[in-house]
């Protein structure tokens, strides 16, 4: 596109006094009320469906409840033996269950596209810079020294949350998502440009086709065989150290390394319009 | 049991989730939204879970708000050009 793209007006201002027909008055005052009514109906329907299903549900944690079978027993009973991590939550989620895990990541990595898809590829246009001007930081000197100040506290605190997953709460997710914010932090405040030395969109390529790809060839066998067929011969360690638990560590890495990234570009993308993270 | 607490936190929820949608003005949507975000990760640590709690105080507090207020301004600036436009027109 060459010429700048027009912003449309919302439908509701557009003015066409030139055709007054039976659809403009008469039709559209009907289709709208017959379309609150509808509404209306359509969420009571819902609203008494799902109470009805409430009444038949067990009661809240009640000993012969259909989750309470053998499969909770085992995890919690001989989890920290199988996996090697003392926090059991990371032992089932990358462990015994790192397939539901893989597909999570492939949720975050189907966003990615479609943002990409839709707030980047075009060039520039007035729109752009107009966003660009408003958005550019006024370097703020309390601002700035107060980030220099906060940024590497919640990155090494986001880098704790990610290595320790398997030790404790935490996780890859989680640690992502405050190493995320801690980039956001610091591309807020001094700008995209400085951000931009270190992080480009071919990084953030780089990051999650190395990191998707580590994950599938460390887990992708179990869609095949089942979680429990093939033994990874990787040493579990004593449960309680740092490098323990086999490959958990990794792939909470790997996980934590790919949402800080998504994030930070979630976030310039749309703050910033198209060509922000792109190399200059 | 369910502790006093959690029952003044889970009233909060309900007055929130009413709030966010009866407010008019959508930066106040926003922080309420927020609030509730706080309020169900502190009702997570209460239920035991610290990952949990973790991830929503990072997520749901964090980075979706960020993400709300980022969407905000964009939605100002668009409405400002539109503006400027009907103005030279």
């Amino acid at each position: 596109m060459s010429s700048p793209r027009k912003i449309p007006a919302p439908y509701y201002r557009a003015k066409t006094p030139h055709i007054i027909g039976w659809t403009e008055c008469r039709g559209e005052q009907a289709f709208c009320r017959l379309y609150n009514i509808i509404a209306v109906l359509a969420c009571v329907v819902l609203v008494g469906i799902l109470l009805a299903t409430v009444a038949f549900l067990p009661a809240f944690g009640e000993p012969g409840n259909p989750v309470g079978n053998e499969v909770p027993a085992r995890y919690i009973e001989q989890g920290v033996q199988e996996t090697g991590a003392t926090n059991v939550v990371a032992g089932m989620i990358l462990d015994y269950r790192a397939f539901d895990t893989f597909g999570e990541v492939n949720v975050l990595l189907a966003a990615a596209c479609a943002v990409l898809i839709l707030l980047s590829g075009h060039p520039p246009d007035a729109f752009d810079t107009l966003l660009r001007e408003m958005e550019e930081p006024r370097h703020d000197i309390i601002l700035q020294k107060t980030a220099l100040l906060l940024v590497p506290m919640i990155m090494l605190f986001g880098i704790y949350v990610v290595m320790g997953g398997h030790l404790g709460p935490g996780g890859g997710f989680s640690g992502g998502a405050i190493i995320g914010a801690s980039l956001i932090l610091y591309a807020s405040t001094y700008g995209t440009r400085k951000a931009r030395r270190f992080f480009t969109l071919s990084t953030y390529e780089n990051v999650v086709t190395l990191c998707l790809a580590f994950y599938g060839l460390a887990k992708g066998y179990v869609f095949f065989t089942g979680a429990n067929a093939l033994d990874s011969h990787i040493p579990l360690g004593t449960p309680g150290n740092l490098l323990s638990s086999g490959l958990i560590l990794p792939l909470n890495v790997a996980v934590g390394l790919m949402v800080a990234s998504t994030m930070y570009v979630f976030f310039v993308l749309f703050s910033k319009g198209s060509d922000a993270v792109d190399v200059e | 049991m369910i502790a006093p607490i959690e029952y003044i936190l889970l009233t909060y929820l309900v007055i929130a989730a009413v709030a966010i949608c009866a407010a008019r003005n959508l930066l106040a949507s926003i922080i309420i939204f927020t609030s509730f975000s706080v309020v169900v990760s502190v009702l997570w640590i209460l239920l035991s879970s610290p990952d949990l709690a973790i991830t929503e105080a990072a997520v749901g507090t964090g980075i979706s708000s960020i993400l709300f207020f980022v969407v905000l301004k964009r939605i100002r600036v668009m409405e400002e050009e539109h503006r400027q436009q009907e103005k030279q027109s």
